[in-house]
């Protein structure tokens, strides 16, 4: 597939071939060195488990967690113009199809979470052709009553504990691919090394789709959804399938939430209809982990989780306050700031990490 | 003092300049034609005006007073009525409706009503009660013209009333204007029909690229002039 | 006749859903605003109604009346001081405020009332019926689909009959160029916001009436009323008690079966007409 899709042909070629001395790039040198950081900071996480504590663990995962859902919304809402506010019926589909493989079939959880995935992938297709029906605010809300109807089958279902829900058997977690290596390389019980194996998954289900989200948008399909972005109408003369391009994020962020839920719950252990297909804990915070980072950025859902997660551990104890001032604080960045924090920083410093813009550079150089 | 006038006003879409620093003025009674191509800053001027698209204040004086910027639903009630490009009639009103919401805009009474609009557009009486919509594309731009007249406006702004209209309903459409010029109504039109704008205007001002090309009154321009000063070219 | 009977309980639930449903399908057919908060809005309403006559020992009903201006004055605010500024941004913004309202609006719910379901207390109407034809029917019911019926009659009525109503319709017809017959747009927002509120009022009085509720009730108001709005094609009202009334029914039949199944039944009709029609059962296009 052409790169660039939306140029001209006699352009792509005095791009390609750097007549005048005219080229297109989309890298910046910030870019090349937060590769670095970026690597060494993957080598790190990898390795964190060697040197910090269960706890520490866990909030690592929890923003892990959060920097992927994130991710999938703001690839939804800031690049295919596609509000939803039912994501978390991925989430909890991700989730009881985990269960029921691991239950039923038998399958080893890691490879539960795969099958999740594809099943998330799977039924998004027709749920998004149910709700691609309708446009806009209604798509939203229509998303919303998919989730719900989700809920209740899975509260009647009574294979998974129907409304009160089912734990995970001892013996599914305890003979989980990997546990034992990882109890004999770092010496810990199996209890511990369990969360370690779901940490690197969670790790490697992070970075899968962020670096996912990142080349979906410098592809054509990407140029195609900023196209959409800037104007639906002139994405479509110039030929974009706005549709299509829409559907394939859509189920990218299905099967996104499938995979982020299925691996929540194999570490919780439990499952049920009620936090499973939770409008608040998936959509709600998920959507202001987007807007307080900044939508439309990669960066800018990975500042939300991290901002949030911070939040959460010195204001959770406010209850309904601290929540209330969430509610608050989104609306406020929604209305004041709506590129969000780091849509701010990139303002003031010109810092660009994960660049999605092409450029136009005459003899290798920025334009004046 | 002319009744209206504009001060080198620049009008902007965004990025866009629409208009450089254009002056018109406007007197008491008068009608005055805009002329020119597509994209000429006709409409984008017109708008301006009107209050829809922004300007700076002094840039628009109406009796000497600065009212440039003033949001559209104010600029009514001092007394400048637009007639939009388009028509733009509200669709779920029906032609009475549409008419009687112009006097929303009323602040004095120059003595356009009802029955006076019935009386320029007899047609409108007869189809009061019809949704707007029904309307022929003349029939709409009488409601439009007289939603406008209603709000009993100094100055009736007219956006291309011709456009879309077969050539005998322009004819009608004129010599309404007449009429509601006859009645002491300051008409400016924007107009791309120039025969129709030529035979109602005391004065013309030709736009090109958003900047004045040429002004006088009709009957003192040449064919060569006006060309010129439309497409920017001597001889076609 | 136990079917005919279901019908009729699912039909006079349908004027509970038209009432949910009225305010919302009036401000988006006003601005083309879908309120996330309008379910949580209505159960505020119910709060309010509550505090109210506990606090002052007054009926009920004359609590309303009291709390129906300050409702109006609420939604007034809110759209003149929050959601105008909204408006000519993409949806993305709206939605999102409205959505960080509903957050704020369960939360405070939940601060100042607790977590545990109340009800709004009429003594002995809440249980009185009347039989007619063998079929017997709640009066509160009845009564409630008679609010539903004079609410969107009397919305029509403004709608079509006032002055104000020309403004409103000639806004929702184009914002811009309602300005040029001296409109103000936000304020006609506001002023269909205030309305819609207390719509939002008459919705909680008879929800708190006829249910215990609590603060988490809210969200599930919304769906109902957005499923009847939808049903009932996008800016019709009459089409809204329509919507109002299938959503109504499909609950109760559902029910038969299970009251698992009263709220799925629900929303599987809807989905399913969604896919028949999605432009709605009763609208013009």
């Amino acid at each position: 597939m052409s790169d660039t899709h939306l140029d001209t042909s006699a352009a792509k070629k005095a791009f390609r071939s750097g007549t005048d001395g005219y080229s297109v790039a989309v890298g910046t040198r910030t870019f090349r060195i937060a590769m670095v950081v970026f690597a060494l900071l993957i080598i790190g996480l990898i390795a964190a488990p060697a040197f910090v504590g269960r706890s520490q663990i866990r909030d690592m995962m929890q923003i892990m967690l959060l920097i992927g859902l994130a991710q999938c919304w703001n690839l939804l809402a800031g690049y295919g113009g596609l509000i939803s506010v039912g994501q978390q019926a991925f989430v909890g589909l991700g989730a009881y199809f985990m269960f029921y493989c691991i239950i039923y079939v038998g399958m080893d959880p890691l490879v539960a979470v795969l099958a999740a995935t594809v099943g998330g992938a799977i039924i998004s297709v027709p749920i998004g052709l149910l709700t691609f029906r309708m446009q806009g605010a209604y798509f939203a809300v229509m998303t919303w009553v998919v989730a719900e109807v989700f809920r209740i089958l899975a509260s009647i279902y009574p294979g998974l504990g129907g409304g009160t829900g089912t734990g995970l058997p001892r013996s599914a977690t305890s003979e989980m691919f990997g546990i034992e290596a990882t109890a004999t390389l770092f010496d810990m019980r199996s209890s511990t090394s369990r969360e370690v194996v779901i940490y690197w998954a969670m790790l490697l289900a992070m970075l899968v789709v962020v670096i996912g989200a990142y080349y979906m948008l410098r592809s054509s399909r990407g140029l195609a959804l900023m196209a959409i972005k800037d104007d639906e109408v002139a994405a479509e003369s110039v030929g974009v399938d706005i549709t299509r391009s829409k559907f394939i994020v859509y189920v990218f962020a299905g099967a996104g939430a499938a995979l982020f839920g299925a691996l929540y719950h194999l570490q919780k252990g439990t499952i049920d209809p009620n936090s499973a297909f939770s409008v608040i804990d998936w959509t709600a915070y998920v959507i202001f982990i987007v807007v307080i980072g900044g939508l439309g950025t990669i960066m800018g859902p990975i500042v939300g989780a991290i901002v949030f997660v911070l939040l959460e551990t010195f204001l959770a104890d406010f209850g309904p306050w601290y929540l209330m001032f969430l509610g608050a604080l989104a609306i406020v960045m929604m209305l004041f700031a709506p590129q969000g924090l780091w849509g701010i920083f990139t303002e003031r410093t010109g810092i660009e990490l994960f660049p999605t813009r092409r450029r136009l550079l005459r003899d290798g150089k920025e334009r004046p | 003092m002319a009744l209206l006038e504009t001060h080198e006003i620049e009008v902007f879409y965004g990025d866009f300049q629409a208009v450089f620093g254009i002056d018109v003025s406007v007197e008491e009674g008068e009608t005055v034609a805009i002329i020119g191509a597509n994209g000429a800053g006709k409409s984008s001027f017109l708008n301006a005006l009107a209050g829809i698209t922004p300007s700076k204040p002094d840039a628009i004086t109406l009796d000497g007073k600065p009212v440039g910027g003033t949001p559209a639903y104010e600029m009514v009630k001092k007394g400048i009525a637009l007639v939009p490009e388009g028509r733009k009639l509200y669709p779920s009103l029906t032609v009475e409706e549409n008419l009687l919401i112009g006097a929303d805009g009323k602040t004095v009474d120059r003595g356009w009503n009802l029955d006076e609009i019935y009386r320029l557009f007899p047609i409108l009486k007869e189809r009061a009660k019809q949704m707007s919509t029904t309307l022929s594309g003349g029939q709409q731009q009488q409601v439009s013209i007289g939603r406008a007249l209603m709000a009993n406006p100094k100055v009736l702004l007219c956006d291309e009333i011709s456009l879309g209209l077969a050539p005998t309903i322009v004819k009608d459409v004129y010599a309404a204007v007449k009429e509601i010029q006859a009645r002491g109504t300051t008409v400016l039109l924007v107009e791309q029909d120039l025969s129709a704008a030529l035979g109602a205007a005391d004065r013309v001002y030709c736009f090109m690229e958003g900047r004045v090309t040429l002004t006088g009154r009709p009957d003192e321009l040449t064919k060569d002039q006006i060309q010129h000063a439309y497409f920017g070219m001597s001889d076609a | 006749m136990s079917y005919v009977n279901t019908i009729i309980q699912g039909l006079l639930l349908g004027g509970l859903y038209a009432l949910y449903a009225a305010g919302l399908s009036l401000i988006f057919g006003v601005m083309r605003l879908v309120n996330l908060a309008h379910g949580d809005f209505i159960v505020l309403a119910a709060y309010v109604i509550l505090a109210l006559s506990s606090f002052t020992f007054l009926p009920p009903v004359v609590a309303f009346m009291i709390a129906a201006p300050f409702l109006f004055a609420l939604g007034w605010a809110l759209q003149k001081y929050i959601l105008n500024r909204t408006v000519q941004s993409n949806l993305l913004v709206p939605l999102l405020v409205t959505f960080g309202l509903q957050i704020i609006v369960q939360n405070g719910l939940l601060e100042a009332f607790s977590a545990d379901s109340v009800r709004i207390q009429l003594g002995p109407i809440e249980t009185a019926s009347i039989t007619i034809a063998g079929i017997s029917m709640g009066v509160m019911p009845l009564l409630t689909f008679l609010a539903a019926l004079v609410v969107i009659g009397g919305l029509n009525a403004l709608f079509y009959r006032t002055k104000l109503g020309r403004r409103l319709r000639a806004t929702s017809d184009s914002p811009v160029f309602a300005q040029i017959v001296g409109i103000n747009p936000r304020n006609i927002f506001a002023i269909a916001m205030g309305i819609s509120f207390v719509v939002i009022a008459v919705a909680g009085f008879f929800m708190g009436a006829r249910a215990n509720f609590d603060p988490s009730v809210g969200p599930a108001r919304l769906l109902f009323a957005f499923e009847a709005v939808v049903i009932g094609g996008l800016g019709s009202l009459w089409g809204t008690l329509g919507g109002g009334i299938i959503l109504g029914v499909a609950q109760e039949l559902g029910a038969t079966i299970s009251p698992q199944y009263q709220v799925l039944a629900g929303h599987l009709v809807f989905l399913l007409i969604i896919l028949v029609r999605p432009n709605g059962l009763f609208s013009k296009q």
